[in-house]
């Protein structure tokens, strides 16, 4: 039986890396990876409170995040693609049409 | 019948103003002016026949309404029924004179047809003399005084065309502008005084007039002051002090009209109207004196000019003032017949001088200085003839018309106890024989003076001129017997035809006084004449040139008659002038400078308008915006564009609001 803390730390770790990689990274691609791992870090954590609360509900909701997930990521490779086709680039320094 | 009188020769006006210009030959325009002042007399006669027959003596005939009548308050607070007329009134005084117009003027017509014979514009000459001739029977017949004040207008209009008739002349034309503005300011006498006394009686009405008058209806106060006013019309129009100076510049018109309009008709308007509203002066008195003493001093002052002329017309013209000053004395002292009958003489042997002088001067080819003439007897013995009867009717040689009309004012002069008036006017009698001598002298006797040019011309002049001279020589003569006094055995005719017009004027002299004033005038006359033979035949003028040497002043005061045409010029032109110099300057710089103050400060407050439309208004607005720009410069900045800022913010956000949450619970 793994204990519940390590579970919710594995989830903190998980979600402070795709957190620090949203903020620093400048790779659209890379960022989009590190907010998958942002997700995952909460689903972990989900998941482990499910268990440790013996309820069926955690597991039931990380189930939810991964199709919202895997629709965002398809959503967002979507956009990716197009703003790379136009500019011909993935980083996000040029995207900066929104500048006053 | 009598209103037929005025309207022939306006016929004769519009035939030959309209179409003789350009369609008339010289005879059909002068059978048309002729024929119209012809039938015009030959009115006149018959409506003086029928007067003289058995029935009313004043006839009245209403043409139509001018203006209809409608009440109106007078002075006094009566109410009455004020209209004008167009109305004729015919009674023997207008009977008389449409006889002195319509008769000497169809003799001047006549004469005109050789004097003019020359002239190109003869339709126009004719139409103007017609267009007089009945604006003169207007005056002479109107039954009110609107009625009369279109023939004093048109007289006056008659008289300004004609004396410019040569307008291509300068000073032809500044002499008809002279005698128009000097006119004008007579005439407007005239209106104050009709003016006056529609205010006071309610009616223009001649007859009217003299019942409200004679009934004492107006007061001695208001009937002096319609009097002085209507008289100081008639010193315009009559050529009196202050308002002569036109006649004698008038002389630029053909000679023709001088006879016509300024010896015999025109300027006896004013007589004619004095005599007309005769009740009125005496009922007032004190106008009757200003009256005869106006006559007398005009008299006497023009008679010395008329020593001094060398312009033949002008000794006429000075002659004519100073003859109808006589009118005027005859008015002044009561004796109202007495001056309508010198005006019947006047007109007759003036007419008769003017006429022979224009015979003269035709014969001349126009020379008008008698300083050029003299011993034209016996190159024109027809017109010297007529001239020397002429020259004797005025001077008062017994027998002759101008003895017994002078001598019958004069008599009433000392009758009423004029005794200054009489004696002025005796002395003026005396001027008046030598200088009409000294014209016949210097003219007919003595050596020739021509120019060789003038004398190669010269010719006696034709039998149309010298016909209406005859005749109107016989009348001069003869005109006398119509008033011939009781004394010497006549009725004095026309005094008593005159009676229901001009009232009686019985002589308190006994008949040995008469005839003792008659023989002094008479001798007077005869002194005078006898004085210009000795001094211009005799001694060949050499005293009268002494005389100037000798009192140069005088000479000079006389020559250049007495200043009083600089002295007009210099007050009234000057003052005109200088009033609209004085309105000219108000223009240029009050009228002026208030519209250019107003576009000034219009222009100014604009400027004002626009600066503050510019700093202000558009300030605020701009102002706004770029007040916005300033504001948004910090906050924009905020907006790098990069995501992770915005991420950051994010997370930070999300940090706080947990951090608040978890405070909160």
């Amino acid at each position: 039986m793994i204990p519940v803390n390590l579970v919710l730390g594995l989830g903190f770790v998980l979600f402070l890396i795709g957190l620090v990689g949203v903020l620093i990274r400048k790779n659209m691609v890379i960022m989009l990876m590190s907010l998958e791992l942002l997700l995952n870090g909460v689903n972990v954590i989900f998941a482990g409170l499910g268990r440790h609360l013996n309820s069926p509900r955690g597991s039931i909701f990380a189930l939810f995040v991964i199709v919202v997930a895997v629709s965002e990521a398809a959503v967002g490779f979507a956009l990716i693609l197009s703003y790379f086709r136009q500019k011909n680039t993935y980083d996000t320094d040029d995207l900066n049409e929104l500048k006053g | 019948m009598f209103a037929w009188i005025p309207l022939f020769p306006l016929v004769g006006v519009l035939l030959n103003g309209i179409f003789g210009i350009r369609y008339f030959s010289k005879r059909v325009v002068h059978a048309v002016g002729v024929g119209a002042v012809g039938l015009s007399f030959a009115a006149s006669v018959a409506s003086f026949v029928r007067l003289l027959g058995p029935g009313p003596t004043s006839m009245v005939k209403t043409l139509g309404t001018w203006i209809p009548a409608s009440l109106v308050r007078v002075l006094g607070g009566r109410l009455e029924a004020f209209g004008i007329d167009m109305a004729f009134r015919y009674d023997p005084l207008a009977a008389v004179m449409t006889l002195v117009v319509t008769g000497v003027g169809l003799l001047i017509h006549i004469y005109s047809i050789g004097y003019m014979e020359n002239d190109k514009s003869q339709a126009r000459f004719f139409a103007y003399l017609n267009f007089f001739t009945s604006a003169m029977l207007i005056l002479v017949l109107g039954a009110n005084l609107a009625v009369m004040f279109i023939g004093w207008e048109g007289v006056g209009l008659c008289s300004y065309l004609l004396i410019g008739f040569w307008f291509s002349r300068d000073a032809a034309a500044n002499a008809g502008k002279k005698a128009f503005i000097t006119n004008r300011v007579g005439d407007f006498g005239f209106l104050l005084g009709a003016g006056l006394l529609v205010s006071a009686l309610g009616t223009l009405d001649i007859g009217r007039i003299s019942e409200a008058v004679g009934s004492g209806l107006v007061g001695k106060g208001t009937a002096t002051a319609a009097a002085l006013l209507l008289f100081l019309g008639a010193t315009g129009k009559s050529a009196q002090i202050p308002l002569y100076t036109w006649l004698p510049d008038a002389m630029e018109g053909p000679t023709p009209v001088s006879a016509l309009i300024h010896a015999a008709t025109m300027v006896t308007a004013g007589v004619y109207m004095v005599a007309r509203m005769h009740i009125l002066f005496e009922f007032s008195g004190t106008a009757l004196t200003v009256v005869a003493w106006v006559g007398v001093l005009t008299a006497v002052y023009a008679a010395t000019m008329a020593l001094v002329q060398n312009d033949i017309k002008r000794v006429l013209a000075y002659s004519t003032i100073s003859q109808i000053g006589y009118m005027f004395v005859g008015l002044g002292v009561g004796a109202f017949s007495a001056g309508i009958f010198h005006l019947v003489t006047h007109a007759f042997f003036k007419s008769l001088l003017f006429l022979a002088a224009g015979s003269v001067i035709h014969a001349l080819s126009g020379e008008q200085d008698m300083g050029k003439m003299g011993g034209l007897k016996a190159h024109l013995p027809g017109t010297r003839l007529v001239f020397v009867v002429g020259a004797l009717a005025i001077a008062g040689v017994p027998g002759l018309s101008g003895f017994f009309s002078k001598d019958e004012i004069l008599g009433a002069a000392f009758a009423s106890g004029h005794y200054a008036v009489w004696a002025l006017g005796l002395a003026g009698a005396a001027l008046t024989a030598f200088y009409m001598f000294r014209l016949i002298f210097l003219t007919f006797d003595g050596r020739e003076r021509l120019d060789p040019e003038a004398r190669h011309h010269l010719h006696e002049s034709p039998r149309v001129m010298l016909l209406p001279l005859q005749v109107l020589a016989v009348l001069a003569a003869i005109g006398g017997t119509i008033g011939l006094p009781r004394v010497l055995g006549g009725g004095n005719w026309l005094a008593g035809f005159l009676r229901t017009s001009t009232g009686v004027a019985e002589s308190p002299l006994s008949p040995g006084a008469e005839l003792a004033l008659m023989l002094l005038s008479a001798g007077v006359g005869i002194a005078g004449i006898w004085g210009a033979y000795v001094v211009y035949v005799k001694k060949e003028g050499l005293p009268a040139r002494k005389l100037a040497e000798r009192f140069r002043a005088a000479y000079g005061l006389l020559t250049h008659k007495y200043y009083v045409d600089e002295l007009y010029n210099k007050v009234v032109v000057g003052g005109t002038l200088a009033l609209g110099r004085l309105a000219a300057w108000f223009d240029a710089r009050v009228i002026d400078g208030i519209v250019n103050g107003a576009a000034r400060l219009a222009r100014d407050s604009s400027t004002v308008s626009i600066r503050v439309d510019e700093d202000v208004i558009d300030g605020a607005v701009n102002g706004v915006g770029r007040a916005h720009r300033v504001l948004s410069g910090g906050l924009r900045k905020l907006q790098t564009g990069y995501v992770y800022n915005y991420a950051l913010a994010i997370v930070i956000g999300l940090v706080v609001l947990m951090a608040l949450v978890a405070t909160v619970f």
